[in-house]
């Protein structure tokens, strides 16, 4: 099946094009955040600075509500990664290793809470949360953010789990190993590339998350870095262009970087070849 | 959101015989996950349907009560609710049908052995990374009246003479933030193309080949086909997750100009923190799952019809 020299020609021309589309919106982005405060209100704006500066990073992080939010993002983001991957951890096992009605039915909740709109879960959680006087607060909030990132957390975790063979198990016990010895000594190391990419993955989701955290907090000291974006976005002229640009670029960053190694995590870091076949 | 990328589910496996001796240790392994769930998402989920059949409002222990259908009887006669699901219905339709014809050019082209993979995979990924509040931003920012992109493009190319505000206007508003729903979605689209393609037989592809089907007739009878059950999974899983979306509507528009975009669940969060009414709010839910769940069963349904 070769290709024809003018349908490949064609190809690369249908590439090019998506590259365009995917790639414009970040350029634009990146180009505003380093553009100086002139040269971002002329009325001939251009694809990039015409001169580099650094202005717009520098108004941004001179700004303390920009440096609590980042904080705020970051401590609910880890506190999430941490919860989230200590009680999914048990729970992974036992459905990777379980009886497959379990399976079966933690599988239907993951796909019923996709077709529920937030909406509906949104509310009665505000009203518990007031009623436990959690309202306003990053605890509330960590809360929300573990049992919303469980369903695929526990999924992403029971699936590295069966990627163990069971053999493994049954051959430190026939060895006389203890289970807990077994899941510690075995079961324990083959799993950590799972569990770094997946306690990522629920640091990547409460660190983007923008719904609960708008309904929960409305203290701006206890606001998340998306909260204050939005913020910005909603009250702020043209002026401040610059500083939108840089610090939503700040408050990418840590997705992109994590988003880059979890990437490669979860392409080759499944199991090299400790049991082949 | 990131359903495609999960392990690819195990191989039933010949389950041994004494691990049924194992069973009841396992049930404590759930607890610590299986509490939190029904606390704060299994419990305030029934609760909320609940609450659409009641009067509930905002407030600190103000008291509500059963109110039956009044809240649907309500929704019928609002004009509002009935623009905010025509709005959604757009929307979702429109983001779903173009994500997937995008993706599916796109996983084609990443799966024909192109060069230059090395740019465009990382960048197919990026938007899928991004806090949806900052995808909305960067799109805003493209948007601007004076000092956007876009304008001074079609300015230079010669395609318009003044400004336009995207945003402002209440014509344009709607696909213009289409297209931003279009590409914040097209990473988890694609991927599950990709995958599908990359499952598919290319024994079948040279065999259709060598009995001298062109490109299309091979697409057609043998790609298509055996990319169906990925097609039906991600379009549907689209829908749903475009039809509740929020996030990235709320931060660029608001709903405006004069409810051009005020998807259901903007409308919803308006009636529920806007004016307090936690009944009518929970009411909008109900109808959106009612909705979703009548439009994907129709789907699913025509589909499952034609595989027999």
């Amino acid at each position: 099946m070769r290709t024809r020299p003018l349908t490949r020609v064609g190809q690369y021309v249908a590439l090019a094009c998506y590259v365009v589309f995917l790639g414009f919106p970040l350029l634009w982005l990146f180009s505003t955040a380093f553009k100086s405060q002139q040269e971002l209100i002329t009325l001939h704006p251009t694809l990039f600075p015409r001169h580099w500066s650094l202005d717009s990073f520098r108004t941004a992080l001179d700004n303390t509500e920009v440096w609590s939010s980042l904080k705020n993002s970051l401590v609910v983001a880890v506190a999430t990664a941490i919860i989230t991957t200590l009680i999914a951890l048990p729970a992974a096992y036992a459905l990777a290793r379980g009886r497959s009605i379990v399976r079966t039915v933690s599988i239907g909740w993951i796909l019923v809470s996709q077709v529920f709109p937030f909406v509906l879960i949104v509310i009665p959680v505000f009203i518990v949360l007031r009623n436990l006087g959690l309202l306003n607060t990053l605890v509330g909030l960590v809360l929300i953010y573990v049992v919303w990132a469980l369903p695929f957390t526990l999924w992403m975790l029971q699936g590295y789990v069966t990627a163990i063979p069971r053999e493994l198990e049954e051959a430190a016990a026939t060895d006389g190993a203890s289970r807990f010895a077994t899941l510690r000594k075995i079961v324990f190391p083959l799993l950590m590339p799972g569990i770094v990419a997946t306690s990522m993955f629920a640091f990547i989701s409460a660190w983007n998350e923008f719904f609960f955290a708008l309904v929960i907090i409305t203290d701006p000291a206890k606001q998340t870095a998306p909260l204050l974006l939005a913020r910005y976005v909603g009250s702020e002229g043209s002026v401040n262009l610059g500083p939108l640009a840089a610090t939503a670029l700040i408050t990418t960053l840590p997705s992109l970087l994590i988003f880059g190694i979890i990437q490669r995590k979860l392409v080759a870091g499944l199991m090299s070849g400790s049991v082949k076949g | 959101m990131a359903v495609t990328t999960a392990p690819a589910p195990p191989t039933a496996r010949p389950k041994a015989k004494r691990a049924s001796s194992n069973q009841r240790p396992m049930w404590w392994l759930l607890l610590p996950s299986l509490i939190p769930v029904i606390a704060f998402s299994v419990y305030p989920l029934l609760n909320g349907i609940w609450l659409g059949f009641t009067d509930a409002r905002a407030g600190y222990q103000v008291p509500f009560a059963f109110n039956g259908v009044d809240n649907y009887q309500r929704l019928f006669h609002d004009v509002f609710f009935w623009d905010s699901f025509k709005i959604g219905l757009i929307w979702a339709f429109s983001v779903t049908v173009l994500q997937f014809l995008l993706s599916l050019g796109l996983a084609l082209l990443l799966n024909a052995g192109l060069r230059f993979q090395w740019l465009i995979r990382p960048l197919a990924l990026i938007p899928w990374a991004m806090p949806s509040v900052i995808v909305a931003i960067l799109w805003k920012l493209i948007y601007l009246p004076d000092a956007g992109i876009l304008n001074a493009f079609l300015r230079g190319i010669g395609l318009i003479d003044t400004n336009i505000n995207w945003l402002g206007s209440f014509n344009l508003a709607l696909p213009a933030v289409i297209v931003v729903g279009v590409w914040a979605g097209m990473p988890q689209t694609t991927i599950a193309l990709l995958a599908g393609l990359q499952n598919t037989s290319m024994d079948l592809h040279e065999a259709a080949a060598l009995d001298g089907a062109g490109a299309w007739q091979r697409f057609r009878t043998v790609t298509l086909p055996a990319l169906k059950p990925v097609i039906i999974a991600i379009t549907s899983l689209d829908f749903v997750w475009n039809f509740n979306s929020f996030g990235l509507v709320y931060v660029l528009t608001e709903g405006g100009p004069g409810r051009s975009t005020m998807l259901p669940m903007l409308f919803a969060y308006q009636s529920a923190f806007g004016s307090g009414e936690f009944g009518y709010a929970a009411a909008l839910g109900n109808a959106m799952v009612v909705v979703i769940m009548a439009i994907l069963g129709v789907y699913l349904w025509r589909q499952m019809r034609e595989a027999n």
